[in-house]
């Protein structure tokens, strides 16, 4: 007892939340050895004992700052937040930050972005949505996510509504599915709600589940681009009933259920998918949030879930299932669980590099910045704005000119930046739509293009850095603090001042490439 | 010259009412019959008439309709190929007819926008499980890096903007999309996107460069990391387009004055004349959007203002390529999504606009294989139905593939894993699926 009432002291005068320390290799990384703090680093912990692989040192107070930003609200901090929360000398300040930022509006617009990917909120081709049900659509995600609804009521108003597509936003979902065969439906909503590829199962499997989505109706009203989304209780129900006035309708974990001809059968449905019984929805929900906040999925694919694609850790993903049904499928529940574990928090340099030691989450994964947090992130910095456009000829979107790209609704609303840097098409709802590979042509965007270029020779935010009172230290500092979210060290204090040597001690372009070159760097370019 | 399934026509060998059946043996083969591909072409431009032109005013003039139909452009002009006769305002296009083909029977039947546009440009419907490539990101995956393509210039480059009405790449992912140069070649120089900023001086340039890398704290810490490895491979190969030759492709001031002109001193022409230069330099699929053919309302003016410089910069193009000995592997298709109603609409609001149509248009086809001097299928006598020989988006691309030497039974690799072959077959094709023999 008092060997662990020792070791808990340290534990805390060491910890990641200490102020003052002095990094120990790098800006990135604490002193302090990497320590199980909660259940679920425990799960991880035991994981990486069990193969031998040691986990990374934990994350520097910086390192930290700017990745919870980006993971959690899709935002870079300003260099007043980074700074205030870098010096704040409160060993409780992780947690507290995430808990502010789970309450930030930016929440709300970054993870409505998320499911618009998943749900395909789109205008036009392949979805055609169109604008003003684009935007009833966006507007009750994003409400949906901001007031934290359970997950469960989520998916169960997807599912069943019925309705006007622009009174009952929800119906949008069935308008999301290219073809409206019920084969496909059945396809979507294994995809957004079991996280798993049902054109891999067995066609019996596949039909038995359509059957469920066989008498959905679509009428057109006298309004344009208006359309009622209904249980038509006329349409031939598909397989045909066996017996007349009953039907029997088979779930996807082979239970049998009995409707009468009045009964829509996507109630039957919802009632299965989110049944604490039925461990797909709670498996698929935490699994897609786990891969969105680190990286990659506990299974990977995070959206193919399947027998033979076995979970790096089933105890980890059982535990998380356990959590997230046991709190009534409260989400930022589950961003809690993972964000003010040590496992996220963990630096990204590896103790000893390997795909083991990735896919076991020994260590933060490096990944480029989602291309609209790109984006936001430049012009926040800068102070500018960015361009958008979209190809559809009616008036219904403005698009004001401070538009953050988080916020965006609409999917088929674009800029040439969104365009370059991988942002989802949304034509299918795959995780992997989202390009994660850094091409050739975004670092000549970033690097030489005249969008970024004007951005950086003027952009009132980034000029006001620049010609900021002080020596050049102070505005290497002022640079670093907006661009990196940190203190920058010595030697590139050094580098810095010295490169504005060389150009004649002319501190309009010393600061300039200065800027370029940070905003050009790797650590600015990835969540790390 | 052969004989053309035209000639049949006139001469009555072949009647209208045949032509809706099931393969036919002579002009146009099942697809499985073709020959094996042997590539004929190394390069594709794509003109793209978005908005979707008329295809009375262009390619296929109707003058015995009057007015009703013709408006003032009713009096088309022959050209060096006898019998073949096009629109007016395409007087340097009458001139070069033994280069190109037309077919006039092109056909999908839909009339918006974005669907035309997936349906011509993919050869495929839309609807259905996926969403299909266009043809240049499938050739950016068959002809590009994977299949010996070298060079730092994208496979597939697009002057100057995207369409932003579908993603030209589809299930293959970013991976394959086309590079949007962005700028505009008629100014000078030509800001292309990333490779010229104007005001940088190169000793800049390379002092910013060196700064980048003594700042570099992340890419230290993290020294053999696959994604940054990734990141600073990207980097040199940037550096190469900004200061190393290859960039050199699109600075335009290298052409001669009397080249430049030749292709007419616009936005247009100019990316035509950017096209040729992009060809020699290998590159497999080139698109040339040319905006401002959705002309509901003031057709006519659109119409004198926009087809001179169609006419100069096509013509241009054409001349040049065979000029330089590069029409023969050189395939120029020019099209829109859907042709425009016959018929002009002379009541308000449109007073004298014309709407889409999707029901009949037309194509030209010249160079990489393609014959020239010919006319594919006919609208019937007001341009507003398929009169013979239907030809649908998939035809065409299939055809073109086949120049390419591409195997029409080539795997698509997709997301959901689906057997997907790169010429659509069965249930997922509209018509027959017929080459164009014709003319190949």
């Amino acid at each position: 007892m008092r060997a662990f009432f020792i070791a808990l002291v340290v534990l805390l005068a060491t910890g990641p939340g200490t102020a003052g320390q002095q990094p120990a290799r790098s800006p990135f990384e604490a002193a302090t050895a990497p320590a199980a703090r909660t259940r679920l680093d425990e799960l991880v912990f035991a994981r990486l004992k069990r193969l031998g692989l040691q986990p990374a040192r934990p994350s520097s107070d910086a390192v930290f700052v700017r990745r919870v930003f980006l993971d959690v609200i899709g935002t870079l901090p300003t260099a007043d937040e980074a700074r205030a929360f870098i010096v704040d000398p409160s060993p409780t300040k992780r947690s507290a930050l995430v808990d502010r930022l789970l309450e930030r509006e930016e929440f709300a617009d970054y993870w409505a972005m998320k499911w618009g990917d998943v749900l395909r909120v789109k205008s036009e081709f392949p979805i055609n949505l169109w604008p003003n049900a684009v935007q009833a659509y966006h507007h009750w995600i994003r409400t949906s996510l901001r007031n934290n609804v359970p997950f469960d009521r989520f998916a169960r108003e997807l599912l069943t509504a019925s309705g006007s597509n622009f009174r009952v936003p929800q119906v949008n979902f069935y308008r999301t599915v290219q073809s409206r065969e019920p084969t496909s439906i059945a396809a979507n909503v294994a995809l957004v709600f079991m996280g798993t590829r049902a054109e891999a199962w067995p066609a019996d499997r596949q039909a038995a589940m359509s059957a469920f989505f066989s008498q959905i109706g679509y009428k057109a009203t006298g309004e344009w681009k208006e359309e009622i989304v209904f249980f038509d209780a006329d349409k031939a129900a598909s397989p045909a009933p066996t017996v007349p006035g009953s039907r029997v309708a088979t779930l996807p974990d082979l239970t049998i259920v009995r409707l009468s001809p009045a009964d829509d059968p996507r109630e039957a449905f919802a009632a299965w998918l989110v049944s604490p019984k039925n461990a797909w929805f709670a498996r698929a929900a935490v699994n897609r949030v786990w891969f969105w906040l680190m990286g990659r999925g506990i299974v990977h694919e995070a959206d193919d879930i399947r027998p033979d694609n076995p979970p790096a850790n089933p105890d980890l993903l059982a535990y998380l299932e356990r959590e997230f049904q046991a709190s009534r499928f409260d989400l930022k529940q589950v961003y809690r669980l993972i964000l003010n574990s040590s496992t996220y928090q963990l630096s990204s340099i590896p103790a000893r590099s390997s795909a083991e030691a990735e896919a076991n989450f020994a260590h933060a994964l490096v990944r480029p910045l989602d291309a609209e947090v790109l984006v936001d992130a430049v012009c926040q910095i800068t102070g500018t704005t960015e361009q958008y456009s979209s190809a559809i000829p009616e008036p219904f979107t403005y698009i004001p000119p401070d538009q953050r790209s988080i916020a965006l609704a609409d999917g088929s609303i674009r800029s040439a930046f969104l365009e370059t840097f991988g942002r989802p098409p949304r034509d299918t709802g795959l995780l992997s739509e989202r390009n994660s590979r850094p091409s050739a042509f975004q670092r000549l965007y970033l690097l030489n293009s005249s969008d970024i270029q004007r951005k950086l020779q003027q952009g009132p935010k980034i000029q006001a850095l620049i010609q900021a009172r002080g020596d050049i230290r102070d505005v290497v500092t002022g640079l670093y603090l907006a661009i990196l979210s940190r203190f920058p060290t010595e030697d590139e204090l050094k580098t810095a001042a010295s490169y504005a040597q060389s150009v004649g001690g002319n501190r309009r372009q010393a600061g300039q490439d200065l800027a370029w070159a940070l905003v050009n760097s790797a650590e600015f370019r990835f969540r790390h | 010259m052969s004989i053309t399934r035209r000639h049949l026509i006139r001469s009555g060998m072949l009647g209208a009412a045949g032509l809706l059946l099931a393969p036919r043996a002579g002009a146009g083969r099942a697809w499985a019959a073709a020959p094996a591909p042997q590539a004929r072409a190394k390069s594709i431009i794509q003109v793209w008439l978005w908005g979707g032109p008329s295809h009375l005013d262009t390619f296929d003039p109707k003058p015995a309709t009057g007015y009703d139909y013709c408006g003032p452009l009713d009096k088309p002009i022959p050209t060096n190929v006898d019998g073949i006769v096009i629109g007016e305002l395409l007087p340097l296009l009458a001139k070069q007819a033994d280069k190109y083909s037309l077919i006039r029977s092109m056909t999908h039947g839909i009339n918006a926008h974005e669907t035309a546009a997936y349906s011509v440009q993919t050869g495929r419907t839309p609807g259905g499980r996926l969403v299909y490539p266009g043809m240049g990101a499938v050739v950016s995956l068959l002809k590009g890096y994977s299949a010996g393509y070298i060079g730092l210039i994208p496979p597939y480059v697009v002057l100057t903007e995207l369409q932003g009405r579908f993603s030209e790449s589809g299930f293959l992912g970013p991976r394959y999309a086309p590079f949007a140069t962005a700028g505009d070649p008629q100014q000078n120089p030509f800001v292309v996107q990333g490779v010229i900023t104007p005001g940088i001086s190169d000793q800049r340039q390379r002092d910013r460069r060196a700064l980048l890398h003594q700042l570099d704290t992340l890419g230290t810490a993290l020294k053999g990391q696959a994604t940054l490895e990734a990141f600073a491979q990207g980097e040199d190969q940037a550096y190469e387009l900004i200061l190393g030759e290859s960039g050199k492709v699109f600075d335009l001031s290298q052409e001669k004055d009397e080249v430049r002109e030749r292709y007419g001193r616009n936005t247009f022409g100019q990316s035509c004349l950017a096209a040729r230069r992009l060809v020699e330099r290998g590159v497999p699929y080139i698109t040339i959007n040319f905006k401002g053919w959705d002309t509901h309302k003031q057709h006519f003016q659109a119409m004198r203002q926009r087809l001179p410089q169609l006419d100069k910069g096509l013509a241009g193009l054409l001349q040049d390529l065979s000029d330089r000995g590069l029409l023969d592997s050189t395939i120029v298709w020019c099209c829109g999504e859907f042709g425009r109603t016959p018929k002009v609409l002379w009541e308000p609001p449109w007073n004298g606009g014309r709407g889409h149509w999707g029901p009949v248009f037309s194509a030209l086809v010249a160079g990489g294989g393609f014959k020239g001097g010919h006319v594919v299928g006919a609208s019937d006598g007001k341009g507003e139905e398929v009169k013979d020989r239907p030809v649908y988006p998939a035809d065409l691309i299939g055809s073109m593939y086949e120049l390419l030497g591409l195997d029409p039974d080539t795997k698509l690799p997709n997301p959901e894993g689906l057997d997907v072959r790169l010429t659509p077959s069965g249930d997922e094709r509209q018509g027959q699926g017929e080459r164009l023999a014709e003319i190949m």
